[in-house]
């Protein structure tokens, strides 16, 4: 643990509260700067300076702490406690390492997307987005993950508006996912209500705890569950809930598409996570029943469905979109198996998913960049129009099919070993066939690519435009890094699942 | 990384493969298709010697991969693979093809790599390389070739799903054990195992079962030139040693075998195509192959024989059949087409080609002192032996069908692929002999078929090779006046049948074989849903328009393709949806 000797010793003991407060502090600052430059500055510091230091924590927590942190010195269940476990560790630095790499990518396409004088306000947004995600990530305060959901939320919806100069429709998607994700809120500060009443408090081991000695507590608990399941399930874009995904992640600017599909489902996911094994508990009748029928069965409906619809999509993000629903469906399977082995697999496959999903939509917005290509059938030849665009984009594709040596065979292996072990065989035909699917929507854009020639223009081919390099650099780092998981890191990888799995498991423990 | 990449001897061939995607420069790529599958010889002769150091587990998300695994069953198979890697490099060396050569060179390297794997797992993994590279090489035929590189696709796919659902099956039984058997092991798998039917099927299909078999006759003759020898090299044959690792000894694969030696043989004597004899004859081939894998019983006594009779009959036979799809491919080279109907009369313009071919021809048709000879008389003489000390009559019906095959073999491999190509009546094309790299992979193909034959030291060097100490003795006076009877009755019912005009014209006709069936069947079906599908989309179209001039301009502009609102559902429904599912959770809820 060299690195750690370079860290001052505050920034440990402080970070949890750093990671949020910084980016919300310069965030404000940063939306009345005059410069865009400036801003992006501003911006680059806030993201290196976070991922460095969600690195030297994730350091620390690997060695197997647990770090509490009282808010202004006030004690739990009192004061509101910052916790940092093997559980959202890796989910902070995910967050802060996708918001570093998609601002290296927005030096440039931020120009080609955003209008000039929104800019500033974009970064700005940025920053209270990615504020949101981390607070929603790091407090054990149930009260204050409902703050910071609003809080990412919100700016999040003006992201996804700042489309609009790009395409008009994304006006309309934000407004569809504000209304929706309004909805989740409520439904979650719902649920939160309900639970205060049952307990008495808003500390979610406070919870766990009095929720455990009353045995699963009474009716008010088992609706507070139902609200919290549905309002978390539209953040997470659980099938049938993800109507608002598509449109938002088809029509936002490219640097926003990426940060949301590889990290806000994430932390919806991880709280989901954090709600029904450590707030609820998997030895409640009902948090059992909803898991292993409702989850697991939804998990499998939008592997199938996602896949299909991602197949038949015109414009290239819809089908990453689709895709990502279906990537979903991978993840809540693995939750719903409630194993060690199935939980393992759905956090593994959180972290390789955010990174293969990166990288394939990096790539999309290269193409975007230099030729304004959407839609699928424009994919014509691009393999020699930009073939190092193309060869991170064919990388990201295999490691979404799963082919072996990649990120996304890492994870489905474990998804299958976890199913073959919780005695489900069928699930891993699911598996399969979604993964045949995904093998048809990711190779039709490939052989468009590769086996097609570029389009003439005024009887010349389309000349070779390949992208700069500010916008190869993170997206050929995700490319590799996904190969690189499934050859070299898979052992760390898995390591961190099952650190994410004996955290939520714990309560079982004799 | 690098101790990896030498790990398993494919790895290399397969780096290769990929590096050669990316190479522009011909010469290089060359190289590399020749070299890589001598330095995986080399590997294969280095890891032989210590085959416990050999032995490499690769971890991957937490399960075990046997990535390599060496005993003599494998080593033979293996530097087959390399042998028929190097021939077929010289005989490519004219073609720059930036997509054959890079493809080639992972489908060689996926065998080879198959062949030694330990575990069900990493075999699923190579099973689909193999099949995936390989499409490419069909794919490069032309435009013809489409639609039977994606059957030939689907068909591998649906194997290897086969393979790895039977695995799984296997492995839960095993306590989630794929390894395939120990090393040394042959026939570990029986049918009566879990999950043993399935991995038999998918087996049979990449190894061309009667009617699985078509994929062979559909794809092959009509991949590029250099593709279809390339092919007819690896893909059965890796099927083969499949079936010989987990099968071996199985009865039902004597009756499949025999039934596989003898129905091509019928198909091959009447089709016009010459490239598609071969594929049949390449069957056919297997057929001896399959049947001695089922007589190769460990427990039994002529075991042993039968097994070492299927390795070096492979042995043989990749060579032979190589050879004689390369004679056919300088053939087309030069004439552009491969149907007897067309051709004839070419020894004159194509005198070595001819030499060459004719061995070829000899080989398959096991002339003394040429390959066959030797090798398919192993299996024979099992199926003899075993039938001497079996009770019942059903393997002397079995041993009478492979005698009846052999001299089929002659009939249509060895007799009627030469002389309507090089002689019969001349077809008047006078053409230039084919180019110096082929007639030297030709070459030196036909001289192994003369070395695994020669009895001073030749077939000796294959025993030294084979996976059980062979004593066989090929050249007894009986064996050889058999076989001569045997080879001249054929060549007389050829004449005989060929001067009364009894024997099938060359003409230029599609056969039906049995994939009609199924390809008449899915085409059936595929009509039906167009038809419907035409009615139901005329019918949609008219309610549409009806829809559209009702609602007016207006409307049809908010939902059309082009308009704002059919892209995003609009998020009343989502709210509702909303709704409903948290209804359905508290019923649930509610009921557990």
């Amino acid at each position: 643990m060299d690195f750690l000797s370079f860290m001052p010793e505050w920034l440990i003991t402080h970070g949890a509260a750093v990671l949020v407060i910084m980016p919300l502090l310069l965030g404000a600052i940063t939306a009345i700067l005059p410069s865009e430059r400036l801003a992006w500055f501003v911006t680059l510091f806030v993201t290196v300076f976070s991922t460095v230091t969600a690195f030297a924590i994730l350091l620390v927590i690997f060695g197997g702490e647990t770090q509490l942190y009282k808010m202004g010195g006030w004690d739990p269940p009192h004061g509101i406690a910052y916790v940092i476990d093997g559980l959202n560790a890796p989910i902070i630095f995910l967050i802060c390492s996708m918001a570093l790499l998609t601002t290296l990518y927005g030096l440039k396409s931020v120009v080609a997307e955003v209008e000039p004088k929104k800019r500033a306000p974009f970064y700005a947004a940025f920053m209270l987005g990615m504020a949101g995600l981390l607070g929603m990530v790091v407090t054990g305060d149930a009260f204050n993950v409902f703050v910071f959901l609003e809080v990412s939320s919100i700016s999040t919806y003006v992201l996804v508006a700042m489309g609009a100069s790009r395409d008009r429709r994304a006006l309309a998607a934000s407004y569809n996912y504000l209304i929706l994700g309004s909805i989740g809120a409520t439904f979650f500060v719902i649920g939160l209500g309900f639970l205060y009443m049952e307990t008495g408090t808003l500390n979610m081991a406070d919870i766990g705890g009095i929720l455990r000695n009353l045995d699963g507590g009474s009716r008010v608990s088992m609706v507070a569950f139902g609200f919290i399941t549905v309002g978390l399930g539209l953040k997470l874009a659980m099938f049938p809930l993800h109507l608002w995904l598509p449109g938002a992640y088809a029509h936002a600017p490219t640097m926003v598409t990426v940060f949301l599909a590889s990290t806000a489902t994430k932390a919806a996911l991880y709280l989901m996570l954090r709600f029904t094994f450590t707030v609820f508990d998997v030895s409640f009748d009902y948090v059992f029943t909803v898991l292993t029928f409702i989850i697991t069965g939804l998990g499998c409906a939008a592997m199938l469905l996602g896949s299909l619809s991602a197949i038949f999509q015109t414009d290239a993000r819809r089908t990453l979109a689709y895709s990502s629903i279906a990537q979903v469906g991978y993840m809540l399977l693995g939750v719903g198996m409630l194993t060690a082995m199935g939980l393992t697999a759905s956090y593994v496959h959180v972290l390789n998913h955010a990174v293969i999903k990166g990288a394939l939509f990096f790539a999309l917005g290269a193409f975007w960049y230099r030729y304004g290509i959407t839609r699928t059938e424009d994919f014509a030849g691009l393999g020699k129009m930009m073939p190092w665009t193309m060869g991170a984009f064919t990388l990201g594709g295999l490691s979404l099919i799963g082919v072996p040596l990649t990120a996304g065979f890492i994870s489905k292996l474990q998804l299958a070993r976890a199913a073959l072990d919780r005695g489900w065989e069928w699930a891993v035909v699911v598996i399969m066939v979604s993964s045949i699917l995904a093998i048809f929507y990711i190779g039709r854009l490939l052989l468009a690519a590769y086996f097609q020639s570029p389009p003439e223009i005024d009887g010349e081919v389309v000349e070779r435009n390949e992208a700069p390099l500010i916008i190869l650099i993170p997206m050929w780092f995700l490319a590799l890094l996904s190969i690189g998981i499934g050859i070299y890191y898979s052992d760390f990888v898995v390591q961190l699942g099952q650190n994410a799995s004996d955290v939520l498991l714990q309560g079982d423990r004799p | 990384m690098i101790d990896l990449l030498t790990s398993n001897p494919g790895f290399i061939i397969i780096l290769a493969g990929f590096l050669c995607a990316f190479i522009p420069v011909s010469e290089i790529r060359k190289f590399l298709v020749g070299a890589a599958p001598i330095a995986a010889a080399f590997l294969i002769y280095t890891a032989f010697k210590d085959p416990d150091a050999a032995y490499t587990t690769v971890k991957a998300g937490g399960q075990d991969f046997i990535v390599n695994r060496i005993d003599r069953l494998s080593m033979i198979w293996g530097y087959v693979f390399c042998l028929a890697g190097v021939l077929n490099a010289i005989y490519g060396l004219h073609e720059k093809c930036k997509i054959t050569d890079s493809s080639a060179l992972i489908y060689m390297g996926a065998a080879v790599a198959g062949v030694f794997v330990g575990d069900f797992l990493t075999l699923f993994i190579f099973w689909e390389m193999a099949a995936i590279s390989s499409v490419m090489l069909v794919w490069k035929g032309g435009e013809n070739s489409f639609p039977a590189g994606v059957r030939y696709l689907a068909i591998h796919v649906l194997s290897g799903v086969l393979l790895l659902a039977g695995a799984i099956i296997y492995a839960r039984s095993n306590g989630m054990d794929f390894t395939m058997g120990e090393p040394g092991e042959y026939g570990f798998l029986g049918l009566d195992k879990p999950g043993g039917l399935l991995l038999f099927l998918a087996m049979g299909i990449k190894c061309g079962f009667p009617f699985l078999h078509n994929w062979i006759q559909d794809a092959y003759p009509k991949a590029s030139i250099t593709g279809t020898v390339i092919l007819s090299a690896f893909t059965t044959k890796l099927a083969l040693y499949a079936l010989a690792r987990c099968y071996a000894g199985e009865d039902i694969l004597i009756y499949i075998g025999a039934v596989m030696t003898c129905f091509p043989v019928f198909f091959a004597v009447i089709e016009n195509d010459l490239r598609r004899v071969l594929s049949y004859s390449l069957n056919n081939q297997l057929g001896f192959m399959v049947c001695g894998i089922g007589l190769a019983d460990m427990s039994g006594k002529f075991g042993e024989l039968a097994m070492n009779g299927v390795a070096a009959h492979l042995a043989a036979d990749v060579i032979f059949k190589g050879l004689l799809f390369m004679s056919m491919g300088a053939v087309m080279l030069r004439t552009g087409t491969a149907k007897a109907s067309e051709l004839g009369g070419l020894f004159r313009s194509m005198p070595y080609t001819t030499i060459f071919c004719l061995i070829g021809a000899g080989s398959i048709a096991a002339f003394p002192l040429l390959s066959a000879f030797v090798t398919k008389s192993m299996i024979l003489t099992a199926a003899l032996d075993t039938a001497l000390y079996a009770e019942g009559y059903s393997l002397w019906v079995v041993y009478a069908m492979l005698l009846f095959a052999s001299a089929g073999v002659m009939e249509h491999s060895g007799i009627k692929v030469p002389f309507f190509t090089f002689f019969a009546h001349d077809s008047g094309k006078r053409v230039q002999e084919a180019p110096w790299n082929m007639l030297v992979a030709m070459g030196l193909a036909s001289v192994l078929c003369v070395f695994f034959a020669f009895p001073w030291g030749g077939y000796q060097f294959l025993y030294s090779l084979l996976p059980f100490e062979s004593t066989y003795e090929p050249y007894t006076g009986n064996h050889v006046v058999t076989q001569m009877q045997l080879l001249f009755a054929a060549m007389l019912a050829f004449a005989l049948l060929k001067k009364y005009g009894m024997y099938p014209d060359e003409r230029r006709a599609e056969i039906l074989d049995f994939d009609w069936t199924y390809r008449r069947f899915g085409k059936g079906i595929a009509k039906w849903i167009d038809a419907m599908w035409a009615r139901l989309s005329a019918n949609v179209g008219v309610l549409r328009k009806n829809a559209i001039e009702r609602s007016g301009r207006r409307l049809y502009q908010m939902f059309s393709p082009a308009g704002t609102f059919s892209e995003s559902t609009p998020s009343g429904i989502a709210a509702v949806l909303t709704g409903g599912m948290l209804v359905l959770l508290f019923i649930v809820i509610y009921l557990s």
